[in-house]
Order: C-alpha cells, then sequence, then structure tokens
C-alpha cells in the first residue's frame, strides 16, 4: 500500500529524450496476409518499409525428386499439387512436354484439345477470381470474397462433374484428358457461360469503383517494365506493367490460334502504370476475355476421341530432352523434362511464375507503408505451393 | 532474326569456344566452358537483347560426365526468339560464374542450383539454401544422394 495516493504524471518527453531505432519485423511463416507458408522479414522505421526479404521453402516437399522416383502418369498427379489454384494448367504444362518428346506421330484428338482449352480457361477464371476475393479481403473489404466465391464453386462444381475433383484434377493427360464428357457436364458449362458474364460487373462496382480499394491500390508498388523482365515476371504482373506478352498469342500451344480474344495490359487507368491496381484489374478484364474464349470452344466442341490411341498403359517418352510452357494463370509454368526412354523420367524441372513474383517483392516494397506491403503482396497473387515445390 | 542467325553470331563471336551449338531440334541449345559464361551473358542480354532468363535448370548427368546447368534465354517481345544455354562442370570443380548481376532473377535460381544439386556459383552475393533447411546435408538431386535417416530426432520411414 502507498502512503501516497496522488499518482504523478510523467513529464512530456522532449525531443532528446526520444530513441528511434530500426526494427526487424517477421512477417509470416503464419500468417493470413502472405497467403499461405512465406515468411517476410521485414526492416521498418516506424511504419515505412526499409528492406524486406521473402524466405520461402516452408512447403518445399521434393517436387522434382519425387518425379524421378515415379512414373510419367504418376507425375501428373504432383504437378497438380503445385499451383493448387490452377491444377489443369500444370497438368498440360506437363503432357505437352511429355507430347513435344513423342513428337509429331502422337497427335492429341480434336475434341481433347477443345476440352483442354475450356478447362484450362474456366480454371483461369476460377483462379482469378480466388485472387480478386482475397485481396480484396487483405484490403479490408471481405463482401466481394463472398461473391467470387459462389461463382467459384459453379466452376468447381464443374470440374467435381468432369472429373470427380474439385481442386487436384489430375485430368488432362499425355494424349488427351482422362475422361469424355456427356450432353449434362457440356450443359452445365453453356449455363455458366451465360450465368457468369454479367457478374463481372458486380465484382466492378464492388471494388474497381470503390474509393477506398482504389486508394489502397493505386500508385502502390509500382512495378517499372524494365524491372519485371530483369525479375522474370511473367502473367498480369508483367502485363500491368504494360506489356501485352501472353503465350497464348505469342506462341501459341495447342489451339489458341483459332480463338479471338485481347491480351489485357495495365494502362494505369487510376494511377501509375504498374501499380497493384493495374495488376488487378488485368485479373478482372482477363476473365471476361476467358470466358468469351470459353463460350467460343464450347460451341464448336467437335466429337470423336478424347484422348489418344497411341497411348495406352505404360508411358515411355522417347529419349531426348524437351522445354515447354504455357500461359498459367500466374504466369508461365515451364517444364524441363529429360528422358532415358524408361517409364520414370530422368529429371524433371519446373519452372513456376510465383517463384519469380515473389523475388521481386522486395524491388518494389521499400520506402512504403507495411500496410502497403500487404496489399503488394496481395497484388503479386502468389501461390506458395508452386514457389516451393 | 531467326535462331540460326542468333547461332551464327554467337559463333562469330566466340569462335572455338562454342563447344557445341544445336539451332534446331527439340531443344536448340549452345554449349560454352564455365570460364566463358560471363562474357557470353553479358553478349546475349546487350547485343542480342536476350533480356529474360526464363528458367535455370541443374542437371545431375551421371558418372563421368558431370553437373550441367541449361540457362533458358529470351527476348521479351512478341517472337519471343532464344536459345538455351548449357555449361557442365567436373563433380570436383563444380563452379559456374554467377551471373545474377546479368539477370536479377538469377539470383534464387543460382541459389536453387546450389541447394538441390550442389553447383557453387562464383561471384554470388548470398549462396545460401532456399528450398530445404539451413542445416540440410548434402543435395538432394544428386543421383548419389542418400536420404538422412533422421532429421532433428524425427525418424525416416520411407523404405
Amino acid at each position: 500500500m502507498s502512503s501516497d495516493p496522488v499518482l504523478t504524471v510523467p513529464a512530456a518527453p522532449s525531443a532528446g529524450d526520444l530513441r528511434t531505432e530500426e526494427m526487424l519485423l517477421n512477417m509470416g511463416p503464419q500468417h493470413p496476409a502472405t497467403h499461405g507458408v512465406l515468411r517476410v522479414v521485414v526492416r521498418t522505421d516506424g511504419e515505412i518499409v526499409l528492406d524486406c526479404e521473402p524466405h520461402v521453402g516452408y512447403l518445399h516437399r521434393c517436387f522434382e525428386k519425387h518425379c524421378e522416383s515415379v512414373t510419367v502418369l504418376q507425375s501428373v498427379l504432383y504437378t497438380d499439387r503445385l499451383d493448387y489454384l490452377t491444377a489443369m494448367g500444370n497438368n498440360w504444362g506437363f503432357c505437352l512436354a511429355i507430347e513435344k518428346l513423342f513428337g509429331p506421330e502422337l497427335v492429341v484428338p480434336e475434341r481433347a484439345q477443345y476440352m483442354r482449352v475450356i478447362c484450362q480457361e474456366l480454371n483461369r477464371i476460377a483462379s482469378h477470381l480466388l485472387a480478386i476475393g482475397t485481396y480484396g479481403m487483405d484490403i479490408g473489404a471481405i463482401t466481394p470474397f463472398l461473391y467470387c466465391f459462389r461463382e467459384r464453386e459453379k466452376i468447381l462444381g464443374i470440374f467435381e462433374a468432369i472429373c470427380g475433383q474439385r481442386l487436384n484434377y489430375n485430368y488432362i493427360r499425355p494424349g488427351g484428358v482422362a475422361y469424355d464428357w456427356d450432353d449434362r457436364m457440356v450443359g452445365m458449362i453453356k449455363d455458366f457461360c451465360g450465368y457468369f458474364r454479367p457478374k463481372v460487373a458486380e465484382y466492378d462496382d464492388l471494388l474497381s469503383e470503390n474509393e477506398i480499394f482504389v486508394r489502397r491500390t493505386a500508385d502502390v508498388g509500382v512495378l517499372p517494365l524494365a524491372t519485371a523482365i530483369q525479375y522474370g515476371c511473367t502473367g498480369p504482373v508483367l502485363r500491368g506493367s504494360g506489356v501485352p506478352r501472353d503465350l497464348r498469342k505469342d506462341q501459341p500451344y495447342g489451339i489458341y490460334d483459332r480463338f479471338t480474344f485481347d491480351v489485357v495490359v495495365g494502362k494505369g487507368e487510376k494511377g501509375t502504370v504498374g501499380d497493384c491496381f493495374d495488376r488487378y484489374i488485368c485479373r478482372m478484364r482477363e476473365m471476361e476475355q476467358s470466358i468469351s474464349i470459353v463460350e467460343q470452344a464450347i460451341n464448336a466442341l467437335p466429337g470423336g476421341e478424347y484422348r489418344s490411341a497411341k497411348i495406352k498403359g505404360k508411358i515411355r517418352p522417347p529419349k531426348g530432352e524437351a522445354y515447354t510452357r504455357i500461359e498459367n494463370s500466374r504466369g508461365e509454368v515451364g517444364f524441363y523434362v529429360v528422358s532415358d526412354g524408361k517409364e520414370v523420367l530422368y529429371r524433371l524441372k519446373c519452372r513456376s511464375p510465383s517463384f519469380h513474383n515473389i523475388s521481386v517483392i522486395p524491388e518494389i516494397s521499400r520506402g512504403s507503408m507495411v500496410a502497403d506491403l500487404i496489399a503488394i503482396i496481395g497484388s503479386m497473387d502468389i501461390v506458395l505451393g508452386e514457389v516451393d515445390r | 532474326m531467326n535462331r540460326q542467325q542468333l547461332v551464327d553470331r554467337i559463333k562469330a563471336q566466340f569462335g572455338d569456344r562454342v563447344l557445341e551449338a544445336v539451332p534446331d531440334g527439340l531443344e536448340p541449345f549452345v554449349r560454352v566452358q564455365a570460364a566463358d559464361w560471363p562474357a557470353l551473358a553479358l553478349f546475349l542480354r546487350d547485343q542480342l537483347g536476350l533480356d529474360y532468363l526464363g528458367c535455370l535448370t541443374g542437371i545431375d548427368r551421371g558418372k563421368g560426365q558431370g553437373l550441367e546447368a541449361i540457362y533458358h534465354l529470351e527476348k521479351m517481345d512478341k517472337d519471343r526468339l532464344g536459345i538455351a544455354v548449357r555449361i557442365r562442370v567436373p563433380y570436383e570443380a563444380a563452379e559456374i560464374p554467377s551471373v545474377e548481376t546479368v539477370w536479377r532473377t538469377a539470383d534464387w535460381h543460382e541459389r536453387e542450383a546450389w541447394d538441390l544439386l550442389g553447383i557453387r556459383f562464383t561471384g554470388h552475393h548470398n549462396l545460401v539454401r532456399i528450398l530445404c533447411a539451413e542445416d540440410w546435408e548434402g543435395h538432394p538431386l544428386r543421383k548419389d544422394y542418400r536420404s538422412p535417416d533422421t532429421y532433428h530426432g524425427v525418424k525416416n520411414n520411407v523404405v
């Protein structure tokens, strides 16, 4: 018990008493705003980010090593788990590499080509929906997330119908696809096209025209084009910086040369070219292009075989090496395969877009506020599954 | 410019130092020695405009062959003209000059190749493991790699 009941009020600090120092902060690895298990060590001066360094590897599960011990067909299953939000694209990229080894003697049937395009574009929409929804949530807008998941659910329902899986499809296989579609599935996809078209306007109202969202993203995390190329950025991250580089146009794989669509680029609508808003709006506009591709493809879907008769049972790619890449939701996914003629590949290397997109984060976040760092990481739309492999 | 002309220009500049050049086929590439790589890298970027390092693959080619690094380079424009550069080094001197200052993205890729294959990139500012734990032993993608029996007391139950 104090004998003196009077509380002493500390004197107001003078400028000389204030001591400021830099602080090292660990963001993650378990943090909702890092979209997975990413650890970012941030050196801060008050609220300013002086420097930051992403540490990856928390999800490393020896994907490449595994694929040296399982067969080619079993490896397709592991590619699902790279970018688990766009598994169709990973399947396709890997299958393209195997098909390249087989050369012109392996012809993927027309029907399968159309099915692949439809699957990948639907998957791109699902992935962008998740990117946009969670991005809004990072910045404090919870409602768009629920709207986005409502539509994404429909796409996952379609995938569930065609291959029994909602996330890790293992559907596109060397030489074609795993299962054929019946009229019901084609009907589901056609219905979805009509359903989805007007929805993009809803997201625009909720986010693109939302004053708070625009202020949090415009002029934040500006990624200059030269820096983006230096760091190997691809996909919406590169296109957000204002250059129309899209493998679907530049080096059409599959049958992408048969469809009409535009490559969306960032124009600095609300701020500077290459800011967080541009990366976001690229994804938004790409969904419109994707649904148009799906419409064109589903209306032209031919009959016939859905997988090549040449691929039966065990797959033994001919001896050789091949590098292929495709335009996935997050950018270029590349597969370098080395086969020595056996059922099991000698070496498989995966080039993942998020690996590059993460590495540029320190470059564009120096000098920004800590809260903006969240906006920057969110705008990169990273999936740690493909970074850590 | 097409790929043949690209390879011709490399040959014209580097002559005998280009050990092997395959301008067509499944996987076009040129092979040089590790010592010539920094000069070639700058030539490719500044003279031929290959500004985009798409992928760096490390491979253990097996006994008698050594380790190999494959760089997939491209010009980031409509045509995406590109070439792969292969560099092979023996196990006992697995060293390749770093090109992280030529293409910034090489920084993380070289760390990955060091981590998984044990190729030492000389001149790299921070050549530490990137995917495996810091105290992991060995380089898992080497063909003679044996996984440890235990790691920090956790048993390896893989038969």
